[in-house]
This record gives structure tokens, C-alpha cells and sequence, in this order.
């Protein structure tokens, strides 16, 4: 293998693992003596659990242990209160773990939880998410430190004074990461020292939260991911499973295998939380915006505030001297939300691209150019510069390969039989986050590199694009380079999550090659030297610097659909997407990336939510037959092209995330195509044909 | 799951006499329904008579122009028959519309015929259903529901039949062969499964030792037929709502027509006063339009399943109007 | 045929010594009747190819090939699939020499995290065998209608609408699914 150009399309490493099925996942490590454990969730919306009757359960061929609040380990509280699970009687929500049976099979497990018998004191509940609820608040802070209010200029009246209006209530339905492969952990413990496989996003995180939990130094906690089947921001965080499973390990003193079944997890594992956005705009009559008002109502649970920062977006995408984006919550008896892909601009985005659309069509402006026209020169939150930003170059490549000039803007102009033709575009946009991580680097006697870093790879290709930077740092054929990654004893690192995690490893990659590099010149330059040489890297007080720009990944995505007039079915034909993205450090998996992200835009589009269950207070589609997630059948001719940024405000290799941006402003240009095909303004997500049957009858 | 027994049958008369004595066994065929439900904890049966062994697998003419399928056939195999697809083409279409790929070549035309609704209620044992626990109330009702009935249910249940295969069948007159210890009867597809009424728990007339053996068709029906399905997705999804028809046009007038719904009611729903409305009458959308709206004038839709009304009239005449004249419909999305 | 062997427990034996045919190997085995094929070969034979992702039959992870069919492992009983063979995804390649299909899944990126790959592959060549035995889907045209029906029982032509339809069984939350129709459209005939 040659030195490869950066952005080279290399291979997957891992790849022939995973298609010969060799890739070994987080519940396919049994250990000898392993014990299977399956969880028991409340069935109630609110309350106490008052008995748990296990002696039916504890009868059963196979049954070894029952665990609830009245026995399971004391665990000291971990920054995350999801993580104390079987600490107490009181129940927050439906679907919150009360118990856990462990047996010797999996079959006899899942057969002594139905035989568990669970008393409850049920108190009245709350959960159904409204406009005027009576909980609702102002939280200071927004997810990811986000402020909930951002208040320029005179939003009221320079709205009120605008000649051209737009003011439209956008809903969206809890939405669910629903990765292929469940959350599972395998735990085992050795005297005091515990090793767990762990399906998440980030090892570091969970090896710190369990020695907290566990009251154990984090060195005695090893927790390995090594592949881990998607994750989408559930795993971002850990999550119960890892503590039932290491609590249940040392209960028994032997190794226990704990996989979430599916239908449990919408309740454990976080969700997209249901959102009702108000979008004002107001602009003069060739499309200057003068107002921007976007107002969040969102939901957390009685566990913890997670605030989905929906409004963020509209502090940076437009320019907008007069603005005001505000966020409330109301805390109801619901599951704990969390991220999932793109948490604040998946959601504030469809409502923000989807105004922008309506506003072309009051003022009778193309989409394209109205962006173009409100194109800022430095973010209009902050007042900072931009480091780079290619929204308009992404809009106009994308409208160019799209063949956007064709278009006949007027609504329902194109019809084959009964289907409906139209067609969309939003804009994307993600910000770069980076945080501080650890790596090591050293020579290999006999020849080559080893790099180690506690990356995770949830199917972004972070092991392939890594050896790839330090390839290019040391200066050497990437066949050359050994890369450990996906356990806790490795330089700790930050998870995969807001589409940092390239960056923020890669970083630290960089710097320890770059040193590395430096020792083996200063030795003499041997590509293999007699002793090991070591290089260490910590970028704690560099990647986490305050940056004077703002700095944000854009991109532009189009849409074409068909509307079956009678049916109300809507299918998507085409998908392009055209991003700024800073560098792409592998064409090939980076383009799986984004095609990855447009197609989780198209299920949130047309297929995925879940309804609030107002009696029982649980997501009522839990399954992935009722939870719909696209088939292949779904998803059509797609195209993700990209433009190169040259950004020296970066990182060392020039990137932005790419993670999450495909499905930002997905969802926006689908709505906007049935609009166009249809001449109806669906504000609701998904638009599931009942919904859309309901406008065109 | 609690532990069951399990034996495989050798022959159907064993079969049946096994699950007659044991008042828990039941017949297991593809499992593809009955593995998720015992899964579910939904069924729970101390015994598994295995017949999906059985020789019940041919598709075989039995004189008189009638086609006889073994229960054990499996839907992807009867769907791609020769003979299904050259002359029963609507239940070709309708197997395919069905499931996936896995699911049909494990699931046998009995097990679809038998495969229990999809209502989230009925599968959740931690919430009341008069379905699976007579008396204890349907929370569908008045909570989640969309998915569900709008003709023919009762006070006790708004369930709706998931298969795709059974409204075919209602459409072409089939008839369905049980057997029991006493020996075999045959029943009209159309009667095979039942409305709710006040016994939501019985989906089907069939009794717990009768086995389904064999679906019978008869001749085929003069002129054309299809399946059209709307689903949330493109694949791999429940009908919102399906239409099953057959349809003969001769001279512009409507000679013979079938017409059946599917995901509308608690059993496929054969739409006998649009076919009273449309025998004669000339084949124009318009005709077909007032036959379906005179058939769903009965619709009773819930809070939130209004929807599959005008869904459902939409089905029809378009499926019955591409049948009147030649034209395919277009496929979405391609 | 099925043995059973453990001592009854009520009044019937709950547990059964079958045999599988696993990629080629015979495995003699005593399972709880209540065991799938998915979890036997996961939890009794160390074969972790194929996945749980829902274990309902509602994402295709699972997929094997059973005496050449593919099928939904975590749907079908053990017991009822004793002496039945089975291949999954470690029973693909001829010895080093990948499937073609595995080599195209890397050729175009057909997967992401890896973990709905094992049941797409077995799920492919499912699809191919099906389609080389003239079956169809829900989008091959009917016989008699024109616009290029196959006769009854000739193969169908694999084109990309056809691999999407006949591949939705296996769902990929990544989104690899253009990749995966690629990769599947370059082996097909």
C-alpha cells in the first residue's frame, strides 16, 4: 500500500471482520460461568413499587437471582441519575427498570421476568406535552450549554413593522435512535476489579461513571468496545444496562451477559424529544430578513432536564438584526430524552427550513436565492467571523446537480397519473465541537507504528480514518500503522458524539505522530529503530480553546417526491446533499456518513415518531414493526457531494464533523417538495399518509 | 416464555388427536406469529405440536377448475406458483405485499390465515385487551388507534385482521378445510373469520383442535384482478388499508365483481353492497366511487383512523378502475 | 427426528438433543425448547454472526440461510429446525476466498457499524437464488401485462428496484442501503 493522498477512499480496517461475521460485539463476549440477565420495567406511569413477589420466579428451572430495590448493590450516584437504577421504590416513568432476573439461559431469564409478580402504588401521572402546559418553565440552559434565550434588537417590533410575514407552529412526535444493534453489556468482575464489553459510543465515559458508581479507582475498571453496531447519541451516554449487568456480575460472582430487549429500549435509552416550534419571520419585500422568532416547547422527564436546543440554529444560519430564540421545558412523567443524531438542528432545523420555504412562497422568491440573500457575514448570534462558510456555494452546486433551474416553482404543477411530483431544498448546517483527548504513539521493533487512542468506532470508520492521520503525520504508508482503539485502558479520549469525534482523536493523533515522528529523525531516522520509541499526546487546553470564530460545517440538500393523491403514500425519488465540511479525511466513508444521515432525514420526514400513550404513559410504538425506520425500498437515487474548505481554524487536518449534518434540513427539503407537490403545508412530522390524505381530500 | 413440550406430528391425525386431549398445545407451523406472541408472553402454551412437516404442501387441481393449497405451502411459494400467477393474480400480489422476503418462506398459508392482529394493545400484557383477556377492556378505543377498525367493531374490540393473504382470498371466494378429530369441514373464506362482537377473542371459527389443512380456490373468477396495499413505508409494513378485486367488463358494463378491503375491520372485509351497486352498472370511476362510498357509509372510524375511509374508497377505485381499463397504475417512487 | 433426553419438568420434557448442520458441521446438542436457531448458534455454538437486533422477525439481522431459504433465526425454534442445515454469514467464504458478495460489500462500503451486515449478506444470496428461480417480488410485473414480465418460472432480473424491495426485510440504520443495492447489483447475473 502507497502513502495514500490525504481524503484517500481507503477501506474499512475492521472491514473483513464484519463481513465474514468475525466482529465481535458487546453481547457476543461469554465468558465461561456466564449468567444471563433480563431487565423488568415498570408498568406504571408514576408511583412506588410496594412488593416484588419472586417466588414463582425464583421456582423456575434455571432462575438464580431477582434483583430490585430491596437487595441489588447500593451504588453511589454517578453525574447521570438514569444510572441508579434498583436504588429505590420510586418509579419516574413507565418502562424504568424495577427489577432484573438472572439465570442460567437466556430463555430461563426472559421466562422468570414474566414470572415476576410486581405491586405498585400508582400515583396520578402526567405526560402528554401541550402548548399551554401548566409545567412548563424557561431552563437557564439549553442541551449542550446552549442559553435557553437569545434576545437582538426589537424582535417585536421590527416583526410587527415587517412587510412580509411568516408565522407557523411546526410539531414534531418523539423520535427513536433505534441502533441495529440493542444496548448490551457483558460484565465480569475479579476481586475488586471489573471488566464490562459494553456497546456505546465512548469507554472512557462509562469506565468513569461505573468507579463512581462502584466506588472503584478508574483503573480498576476496564471496559472494552471494541465494535460497537450504531448508536446515534443513545449510546453517547451510559446507560443502565452497564450497571445492572456489573451489579448483577457481583451479586452472583460470575459473569453476567445483559442485552436490551428492543421493545424496552425507547424507555432507557433516551429519545428524540417531541418538540412544538413557533417560527416568525419577517422580511421586506425582496427578502431581506428583519425578525427571526423561534420558540421551543419541549418535554423532559421527572428524572433529569435534557433541553433539545432546537432554537440554536437560528442564532447562526440568517442574518437577523432583530431576533429572539427561546426554549421551554415542561418536566412530565416521561422517559429521560437524550440525543439522538443531531440533537437541536435536526429538529430546529426542519422547523426553521421549512419557515424559509414558506416565506419564498409569500414573498414569490425562489428558496435558493432567499437563503443567498440572508447569507450573513458574521454569525449573527456572537458577532464572530465565520472560519469558513460555504452555504451559498453548497446551495448553488446543489441546485446546479439537482437541476433546480427546471423547476416550475408553482405548486402541484407536475403530475403522472396520480402521483404528485415536487420538489425541495434546505439548508444544513452543524457545528464543529471538538474536546480534548489523550494518544500515544510508538515504534514497533521490527518495523511500523502503533498508535493508541480510546476512540470508538460505531460504524463512522473512525479506525480507518484515524490510521489514516497518523499515517500522514508520521509521513509513512498507512499500512504501516498498528491502531488500537475501543478500551478504556487506552489514552482516554471523548466519545463518538457531536460529530467530534474525528476531530477531537484525531487531534491528539496528530500531535503524538508529529512527536513521534520527531524522536525517530532525532535517532537517526530508522524506520526501524532498536528501541521503542514513545510519543504521548494531550490536547486538554488546546482543542477546548476558546476559538474567535464561529465555526460551522453547511451544506444544501434537495428533494424530489411523489405524492399519491389517493393514498396519501409519499415516497422519496431523489436525495442530493452538497456540504462544506471542512476537509474530508476519507471519500468513502465520509460519503457513507452523509448518504447515512439523508436517510435518517428521510425516515424523520415521512415515517419515524412515536405517540405519547396519555393512559398508560409509555411510547406507544416500541417496536421496529410499529416504529417505522426506512427499508431499502424507501430510500432512492441519493448523491452526497461536498466542496472543499480549505480552514486553518480548525484542528490540525482541517475537518469539521460529518456525522450528523445529512440528516439536518433533510426532513425541511422533504416538506418543502410536498409542498410543492401538493400545495399543501404540512407542519407535522412525520407525514405519514393519514396526514397527508387528511389535506388532499 | 415458560417451558412447553414439544413433539413433532407425524401425520395429521395424530397431530389433531394430540392437541384435543391437551387443552394448552398448540399447532405450530411457521412460528413466524406464534414464536413473536410466545415471546410476548401473549401465548403461552405448555405444548408445541409441530406440523409444519406435515405433507400438506401441494398446490394441486382438484377438478371442476379448483385449486387445491396445502396449509403448509409457504408464501413465498405460492406466491411465484406458475398457476397463481397466471390466474390468481390478486393473491399473488397480496402474498407479496406481505411481510418480507425471511417472513414468507417461513410462513405457511395456514399460519397467515391464523396470524393474530398487530394491535399494540393485544401484544403489550402489561395493559388490559378483551382480546387476550376477556373482560379486562380495550384501551384502544379511546387511546392508541390509528392503525385500527372502522367497520364492524364492537364496544369489546377495534382490532384489525393483519393479513394480506385472507383478503384475497375473501375476494376470490376461496374456502378454507379444517379438520378436526370428527373429520373435516369446509368453510367459506368469508366466514372463516369473524367479527368481535362480544367475543373478541375468537378471531376465527376455527376450534382449538381443528387443524387447517388446505385453502381451496375456485375456478378462477372471468376477468382481471389485483391487490393494491398503502403503507406507511414502501416495504416491510402493515396496509393502512388493502384492496382486494376482481372485476369483468364487458360492453362497458360491469359484469362480475369482488371486492374486498383489508385493515379496516376485525376480518376481511368482502364489500358485498358495492358489489350489489356495481353488478350493471356502467365501469366508470364514477360508479365505482358511489359503490365504495355505499359500502363504507357503515364505516364507524374511531378518533383518529378517520382517515382510512377516504383511504379505502381512493383503494378501490383506483384498483378498480385500472382493472376496467388496461393501464398499469404507476409505481411510487421509481 | 428429535430425542428427548431431560427429565420432564410438570409433566412433559421441556428439552430436546437435536441436531443442527451448521456450515456444513454436524452439532449435537440438548436445547430448551423455548431455544432459537438464532440463540443456539449465538449462546450454544459460538457462531455470533448472526445478530439480534429485535428478536421479532422486524429487522432481518438474524437472517440465515436454512436448507437454502433464507429465514428470520430468532423466529424459528431450534427443535423444529433439528437436522435441518443451516448456513450463516462464518459458512460464506470458500475457505480465505471471500464470497463475491463479501468482497463487493467492501468494495462499496455496503455497511457502516457493521452489525446488520451478516443478515444482509445471507439475505443477498438469499435474494439471488430466489430470483434465479423465477420468483417473484412485489414489484416484478405480473405475466401477461407487457413492460418486460419474466414467464412464469424464468429468472427475474435483479434490477436496483428489485434489490430494494427484495432486500427490505433486512433494515440498516445506518443508511448503507444505496451501497448495499450496489454492491448487490454487481454480483447479480
Amino acid at each position: 500500500m502507497s502513502h495514500p493522498e490525504p481524503g484517500a477512499p481507503l477501506g474499512r480496517l475492521e472491514g473483513q471482520l464484519k463481513v465474514t461475521g468475525a466482529a465481535r460485539y458487546a453481547a457476543e463476549y461469554t465468558p465461561r460461568g456466564t449468567a444471563y440477565a433480563w431487565p423488568v420495567p415498570a408498568t406504571i406511569a408514576r408511583g412506588t413499587v410496594t412488593a416484588v413477589h419472586d417466588t414463582d420466579a425464583l421456582a423456575m428451572p434455571g432462575a438464580l437471582a431477582v434483583l430490585s430495590h430491596h437487595n441489588a448493590p447500593r451504588v453511589t450516584p454517578a453525574d447521570d441519575p438514569v444510572l441508579s437504577v434498583l436504588q429505590n421504590a420510586h418509579v419516574p416513568h413507565r418502562g424504568w427498570y424495577v427489577a432484573l432476573a438472572i439465570a442460567e439461559s437466556l430463555e430461563a431469564a426472559r421466562g422468570m421476568a414474566a414470572a415476576l409478580h410486581i405491586d405498585y402504588a400508582a400515583d396520578e401521572h402526567d405526560v402528554v406535552l401541550t402548548e399551554g402546559h401548566a409545567r412548563l418553565y424557561e431552563p437557564e440552559l439549553a442541551n449542550g450549554g446552549h442559553p435557553a434565550r437569545r434576545e437582538h434588537g426589537d424582535f417585536d417590533a421590527a416583526y410587527a413593522s415587517a412587510a412580509v410575514r411568516v408565522d407557523a407552529t411546526y410539531t414534531m412526535a418523539a423520535q427513536h435512535n433505534h441502533p441495529m444493534e440493542p444496548h448490551a453489556s457483558t460484565a465480569e468482575w475479579d476481586g475488586d476489579r471489573l471488566t464490562v464489553y459494553d456497546s456505546n459510543q465512548g469507554s472512557t465515559k462509562v469506565r468513569d461513571a461505573l468507579a463512581t458508581l462502584f466506588e472503584l479507582r478508574p483503573e480498576q475498571v476496564t471496559v472494552v468496545s471494541e465494535h460497537v453496531g450504531g448508536g446515534f447519541g443513545s449510546k453517547g451516554t451510559p446507560r443502565p444496562q452497564v450497571v445492572l449487568a456489573a451489579m448483577a456480575a457481583r451479586q452472583l460472582r460470575r459473569p453476567v451477559k445483559l442485552a436490551l430487549p428492543r421493545n424496552q429500549l425507547a424507555a432507557v435509552v433516551g429519545h428524540r424529544a417531541p418538540t412544538v416550534q413557533r417560527l416568525r419571520i419577517g422580511a421586506d419585500r425582496k427578502g431581506g430578513i428583519s425578525a427571526l422568532g423561534h420558540e421551543i416547547i419541549t418535554h423532559t422527564s421527572t428524572v433529569r432536564e435534557f433541553v433539545e436546543q432546537a432554537a440554536t440554529p437560528s442564532r447562526t444560519m440568517y442574518t437577523a438584526p432583530n431576533s429572539r430564540t427561546t426554549h421551554q421545558v415542561a418536566a412530565l412523567d416521561v422517559p429521560t430524552p437524550s440525543w439522538m443524531r443531531a440533537p437541536g438542528e435536526a429538529s430546529g432545523m426542519y422547523a426553521l427550513e421549512s419557515a424559509m420555504d414558506e416565506l419564498a412562497v409569500a414573498l414569490g422568491m425562489d428558496p435558493v436565492e432567499l437563503r443567498v440573500r440572508n447569507d450573513p457575514a458574521i454569525e449573527p448570534d456572537t458577532g464572530k467571523p465565520f472560519s469558513s462558510r460555504h452555504l451559498v456555494e453548497c446551495l448553488r452546486e446543489g441546485a446546479r446537480r439537482f437541476g433546480w433551474e427546471e423547476r416550475d416553482p408553482r405548486p402541484r404543477s407536475r403530475r403522472e397519473g396520480s402521483l404528485l411530483i415536487g420538489t425541495g431544498v434546505a439548508s444544513a448546517t452543524y457545528p464543529v465541537l471538538v474536546s480534548p483527548s489523550m494518544a500515544e504513539a510508538c515504534t514497533v521493533p521490527g518495523g511500523g507504528y502503533r498508535v493508541r487512542v480510546n476512540a470508538t468506532d460505531i460504524g463512522t470508520g473512525a479506525r480507518t480514518v484515524l490510521a489514516q492521520v497518523a499515517a500522514d503525520a508520521l509521513g509513512v504508508p498507512v499500512d504501516h500503522v498498528l491502531i488500537d482503539i475501543g478500551r478504556s485502558d487506552l489514552p482516554a479520549a471523548p466519545l463518538a458524539g457531536g460529530s467530534s469525534g474525528t476531530a477531537s482523536w484525531g487531534w491528539a493523533v496528530h500531535h503524538a505522530c508529529r512527536r513521534l515522528r520527531a524522536l525517530v529523525m532525532e535517532a537517526g531516522g530508522a524506520e526501524t529503530p532498536t528501541t521503542t520509541l514513545r510519543a504521548f499526546a494531550d490536547t486538554s487546553g488546546e482543542a477546548d480553546a476558546e476559538s474567535p470564530y464561529a465555526r460551522h460545517a453547511f451544506g444544501a440538500h434537495f428533494a424530489e417526491v411523489a405524492v399519491d393523491a389517493d393514498t396519501g403514500e409519499t415516497r422519496v425519488r431523489r436525495l442530493l446533499g452538497v456540504y462544506a465540511a471542512g476537509r474530508i479525511l476519507n471519500s468513502r466513508t465520509g460519503h457513507s456518513q452523509f448518504i447515512g444521515g439523508m436517510v435518517m432525514g428521510l425516515g424523520m420526514a415521512l415515517l419515524e415518531g412515536s405517540t405519547m400513550d396519555p393512559s398508560f404513559g409509555d411510547f406507544a410504538e416500541r417496536d421496529l414493526a410499529s416504529y417505522h425506520v426506512p427499508t431499502c425500498a424507501d430510500t432512492p437515487a441519493m448523491e452526497a457531494h461536498w466542496i472543499d474548505e480549505d480552514d486553518r481554524h480548525l484542528n490540525p487536518m482541517g475537518s469539521k464533523g460529518i456525522g450528523e449534518i445529512g440528516i439536518v434540513g433533510t426532513a425541511a427539503a422533504i416538506g418543502n417538495a410536498v409542498h410543492h407537490a401538493t400545495g399543501v403545508r404540512l407542519r407535522e412530522l412525520p407525514m405519514t399518509p393519514d396526514k397527508v390524505l387528511a389535506h388532499l381530500n | 416464555m415458560r417451558p412447553f413440550g414439544y413433539v413433532r406430528a407425524d401425520d395429521v391425525e395424530t397431530a389433531i388427536a394430540t392437541v384435543a386431549t391437551e387443552p394448552d398445545a398448540r399447532f405450530l407451523g411457521g412460528g413466524t406469529n406464534l414464536v413473536d406472541l410466545m415471546k410476548l408472553g401473549v401465548e403461552r402454551p405448555g405444548l408445541l405440536v409441530d406440523v409444519s412437516r406435515l405433507p400438506l404442501t401441494g398446490i394441486d387441481p382438484v377438478g371442476d377448475g379448483k385449486l387445491r393449497i396445502g396449509a403448509n405451502v409457504r408464501n413465498s411459494d405460492l406466491a411465484a406458483h406458475p398457476l397463481i400467477r397466471a390466474r390468481y393474480p390478486v393473491l399473488s400480489q397480496a402474498l407479496l405485499a406481505g411481510a418480507s422476503g425471511q417472513l414468507r418462506n417461513a410462513a405457511t398459508t395456514g399460519g397467515n390465515l391464523l396470524q393474530r392482529t398487530r394491535c399494540l394493545y393485544f401484544q403489550d400484557v402489561s395493559k388490559p385487551c378483551n382480546k387476550r383477556a376477556p373482560g379486562s377492556g380495550c384501551p384502544a378505543r379511546e387511546g392508541i388507534h390509528r392503525d385500527l377498525a372502522v367497520l364492524g367493531h364492537s364496544e369489546h374490540c377495534v382490532a384489525t385482521n393483519p393479513s394480506d393473504l385472507a383478503v384475497a382470498l375473501a375476494a376470490l371466494d376461496a374456502s378454507v378445510v379444517l379438520r378436526g378429530p370428527d373429520g373435516e369441514r369446509t368453510v367459506a373464506a368469508t366466514a372463516f373469520h369473524r367479527l368481535p362482537a362480544d367475543l373478541p377473542e375468537r378471531d376465527t371459527v376455527i376450534a382449538h383442535d381443528e387443524l387447517l389443512t388446505a385453502v381451496e380456490l375456485p375456478a378462477p373468477p372471468p376477468g382481471r384482478s389485483a391487490y393494491r396495499k398503502a403503507r406507511d413505508r414502501a416495504s416491510y409494513a402493515f396496509a393502512l388499508a388493502s384492496v382486494a378485486a376482481v372485476l369483468d367488463v364487458q360492453g362497458g358494463t360491469v359484469r362480475e365483481v369482488r371486492l374486498a378491503f383489508g385493515g379496516l375491520a376485525h376480518k376481511p372485509w368482502r364489500a358485498t353492497v358495492a358489489e350489489q351497486a356495481l353488478l350493471g352498472a356502467p365501469a366508470t370511476e364514477e360508479s365505482f366511487r358511489h359503490a365504495a362510498d355505499a359500502e363504507l357509509a357503515a364505516a364507524r372510524p374511531l378518533r383518529d383512523n378517520g382517515f382510512k375511509v377516504p383511504l379505502a374508497r381512493n383503494l378501490a377505485v383506483r384498483v378498480l378502475a385500472s382493472l376496467a381499463d388496461a393501464n398499469h397504475m404507476p409505481q411510487l417512487g421509481s | 427426528m428429535a430425542t428427548t433426553s431431560t427429565p420432564p419438568v410438570e409433566h412433559r420434557p421441556t428439552a430436546s438433543q437435536i441436531t443442527l448442520r451448521v456450515n456444513g458441521a454436524a452439532h449435537r446438542l440438548t436445547v430448551d425448547h423455548r431455544t432459537t436457531v438464532l440463540d443456539a448458534l449465538r449462546e450454544h455454538l459460538g457462531l455470533i454472526g448472526a445478530k439480534k437486533g429485535c428478536d421479532h422477525g422486524q429487522c432481518g439481522a438474524c437472517t440465515v440461510l436454512i436448507d437454502g431459504h433464507r429465514i428470520n433465526s430468532c423466529l424459528t425454534l431450534a427443535v423444529a429446525a433439528d437436522g435441518a442445515q443451516i448456513t450463516t454469514v462464518e459458512g460464506l467464504s470458500d475457505g480465505e476466498q471471500p464470497h463475491p458478495l463479501q468482497r463487493a460489500f467492501l468494495d462499496h462500503d455496503g455497511f457502516q457499524c457493521g452489525y446488520c451486515t451478516p443478515g444482509q449478506l445471507c439475505s443477498a444470496i438469499g435474494v439471488l437464488a430466489e430470483a434465479a428461480d423465477g420468483h417473484p417480488s412485489h414489484v416484478t410485473p405480473l405475466p401477461g401485462t407487457g413492460s418486460g414480465a419474466p414467464p412464469p418460472g424464468s429468472p427475474v432480473p435483479l434490477t436496483s428496484s428489485e434489490i430494494r424491495e427484495r432486500m427490505s426485510g433486512n433494515l440498516c440504520r445506518c443508511g448503507a442501503y444505496t451501497n448495499i443495492v450496489d454492491a448487490i447489483e454487481e454480483v447479480a447475473p
